[in-house]
């Protein structure tokens, strides 16, 4: 199974109907090619950091999937063609969060201080104290 | 030419010490111990980008390699929904 991160911008004068029916499109896409939405974030509205088209912000959607692939493109072409949508962005997470997992239980595990980060720490450490001294 | 060569040589500062202000022997990154750079994370990419948008280089910030290529992946895919400007003025 591989998840997903879709990101919408709907344009900032874009009715409340109008957003829940697609965000409810969406969620009829991917339950019907057996995905699985685990999270829906809304950041509402937000001052964008440039210009698009004739828009100065936007309401911003996450929506987190699971699912095999085929409801990502339908999700995308679903939002290309809704007008009200002016940016969208689709990143695939499963192998980038999988690489985060693993490096976090490696740090746990590793307790003594033979990696050279927390090396790093100690001489920071020493060097405060010897600050603090003087 | 050959002159001006050692004199480039000799303006060099010696390995090890610091040569400007900006520079931090540790990141953000590497303190909080952060795995996975999310381009959602509008507040940390930011103090990776200059002032006039650019993605400062790791000689500047201290990240590693790994972590920069991470980083400039997130800060190019918040660009691209808005969160981050691509430049200012």
């Amino acid at each position: 199974m591989r998840t997903y991160e879709v990101a919408f911008i709907a344009a900032p004068n874009t009715a409340d109907d109008d957003l829940s029916k697609l965000n409810s499109q969406i969620e009829h896409i991917v339950a019907e090619r057996g995905g699985k939405i685990t999270k829906v974030d809304n950041w509402g509205r937000r001052k964008l950091a440039y210009r698009i088209g004739k828009f100065d912000e936007g309401i911003y959607t996450f929506v987190y999937i699971e699912g095999v692939g085929q409801e990502i493109a339908e999700v995308e072409r679903r939002l290309r063609v809704t007008d009200f949508v002016i940016r969208h962005l689709t990143v695939r997470t499963d192998e980038d969060l999988k690489r985060a997992a693993k490096l976090k239980a490696k740090r746990k595990g590793v307790v003594a201080s033979r990696n050279i980060d927390d090396d790093f720490d100690l001489d920071l450490e020493d060097e405060d104290e010897l600050m603090e001294e003087v | 030419m050959a002159e001006m060569e050692t004199d480039d040589r000799d303006r060099r500062s010696p390995r090890g010490q610091r040569t400007g202000g900006r520079r931090r022997r540790i990141s953000r990154i590497s303190a909080e111990k952060i795995d996975y750079i999310d381009y959602k994370d509008v507040k940390l990419l930011q103090s990776f980008i200059a002032e006039n948008g650019k993605i400062m280089p790791r000689r500047l910030t201290g990240v590693t390699a790994q972590q920069q290529r991470k980083l400039v992946e997130a800060i190019k895919r918040a660009r691209n929904i808005a969160l981050l400007p691509f430049t200012k003025y």
